[in-house]
């Protein structure tokens, strides 16, 4: 173990970790948190209080240049030109067929604009970006900022209160998915009004050298009001309460941000744009099947890869699962036929070669107390 | 960590009480520190026939999913309800509360290929 670990990517906060006798895993390439208390603890301190997650091993990726707006209009679903300046959004990338090269966040700045992409697809996004940039002809540069960059989040009910005392710029004058220049104590760095938890939070980029020092001055601020350092596998049973897609598990190079129900974030009236052409068909049947959110009627447990049933016959795959620590039910995520997907429908999953009932339930499973409905949110 | 030196255990991170010809089964506190928070256990029924080293159930922690194998053969005379209700128990106190079967051992030269306290800290590395 200790061997392989060697040849995994280490995030700046590695040390930090280890002394907080956090459990590592390797997650995407690299050597990675996945509890240091207890999944369950970690979980119900970001629903009431907050949470510490190191992000760092996340992909930043800077498009510049003249083009970089239609260069992005042409590379990505959403809809670019409707990004003010220090505002971010959701967006995809795909594939000619519809399919999902990865998930991403585009924040634009004054003069550039950052790409937040997930940790095991930073090389291919990369290579992607690259090959659509050399096979259009755009006038661009397209930087790889990942191992330059640190990012920390901090979310939950108190996320705010403890941060601010830190920060050289007013909290509440960031709006949800906006973001800004500032200086977290003296490390200077982008504040972003996002997060992947459902929760009200912020990322903080900094330079990797500022990391751990960033890390250490939030800890200590939060430590008496509840803050806990949470790893991946809370961060998993958060994102999945609050719905939100994991590449990898519910969305991938086979699945379509419409099946997904992303279509929010895919705008088909805002010109061409790669992966459109195979998306419209589906826009006009609608899509033949879909994400749907599941709850369990019994203790198992059904997991990604799971098959879903009805009456004997094979119908679908369960994408998501695991115990809802806010809900105390077992939860997940499925794909179904289009005809099976409404709430209510009942269907079987199968575990360990027995049969469980499953209903499909309204979702997100949870929302914030006092959030108001918005459009769906993900990092 | 501890290991109790009256109990034997398995390379598959169970332990063995023996009480007269019946064996008390759970897991390790290492296995139980390894999984994190157990939330499910899958028992066999009362009078199911458990094989040494075969699978008698599954526990699962919030991440992952995990066999359980029994380090003797037997009948299962007894499951312990109150971990299928609180599978915390497992956590919180795995070798007392935390019991999963009780199995009567059918052949009970089979403990002896079973680990020490001492082999098992060493196969573990602690």
């Amino acid at each position: 173990m200790t061997q392989a670990h060697n040849a995994l990517n280490k995030t700046p906060l590695y040390d930090v970790h280890k002394q907080l006798n956090a459990r590592l895993i390797e997650f995407g390439g690299w050597l990675m948190p996945v509890q240091y208390s207890g999944i369950i603890e970690e979980h119900k301190a970001v629903r009431n209080a907050a949470g510490l997650f190191d992000l760092s091993h996340m992909g930043e990726i800077e498009v510049s240049g003249h083009q970089a707006l239609q260069f992005l209009q042409y590379v990505t679903t959403n809809d670019v030109s409707k990004l003010v300046e220090w505002q971010a959004h959701y967006t995809f990338m795909l594939y000619p067929d519809g399919g999902i090269v990865d998930d991403l966040i585009v924040y634009r700045q004054p003069d550039k604009y950052l790409l937040v992409v997930n940790a095991s697809n930073i090389q291919k996004d990369l290579l992607w970006l690259k090959e659509t940039q050399t096979l259009k002809g755009f006038d661009l540069t397209i930087r790889d900022r990942s191992w330059a960059t640190g990012l920390i989040s901090i979310q939950g009910p108190k996320a705010l209160e403890i941060l601010q005392p830190h920060v050289n710029i007013d909290l509440n004058e960031i709006n949800y998915y906006h973001f800004t220049q500032g200086q977290v104590g003296d490390a200077p760095g982008l504040i972003a009004r996002t997060g992947y938890t459902g929760e009200d939070g912020f990322e903080l980029f900094v330079n990797r050298v500022y990391t751990e020092k960033v890390w250490n001055l939030i800890m200590e601020a939060g430590k008496d009001q509840g803050l806990l350092p949470v790893g991946l596998g809370a961060r998993d049973t958060l994102r999945l309460e609050a719905k939100m897609a994991l590449y990898g598990n519910d969305i991938d190079a086979g699945t379509n941000p419409l099946d997904a129900g992303l279509a929010w974030a895919v705008k088909l009236d805002k010109g061409d744009f790669c992966g459109k052409r195979s998306l419209l068909p589906v826009k006009q049947a609608g899509p033949k099947r879909k994400l749907v959110g599941f709850e369990v009627k019994d203790k198992a447990i059904a997991r990604h890869g799971y098959p879903v049933a009805k009456d004997g016959q094979m119908v679908g795959k369960v994408t998501s699962g695991a115990p809802s620590p806010t809900l105390g039910k077992n939860i997940g995520l499925a794909y179904v036929p289009a005809d099976m997907s409404a709430v209510g429908t009942e269907l079987d999953v199968i575990i360990r070669d027995k049969t469980y009932k499953i209903e499909v339930v309204k979702t997100p499973f949870y929302t914030r107390p006092g959030k108001a409905k918005k459009a769906p949110e993900k990092n | 960590m501890e290991f109790p030196a009256e109990l034997k255990y398995s390379k598959e991170h169970e332990w063995v009480r023996l009480e007269g010809d019946v064996a008390v089964i759970g897991i390790t506190e290492f296995a139980q520190d390894e999984l994190g928070d157990i939330v499910y256990v899958e028992q066999p029924k009362v009078g199911d026939e458990v094989r040494q080293n075969s699978q008698f159930g599954v526990v699962e922690s919030v991440k992952t999913v995990s066999d359980l194998y029994s380090p003797v053969s037997g009948e299962v005379v007894e499951v312990n309800d109150d971990v299928t209700s609180s599978p915390e128990h497992i956590n919180k106190d795995p070798y007392g509360a935390g019991w999963i079967i009780k199995v009567k051992v059918s052949d009970t030269a089979e403990l002896d290929s079973l680990l020490s306290a001492a082999d098992y800290k060493e196969m573990i590395g602690q």
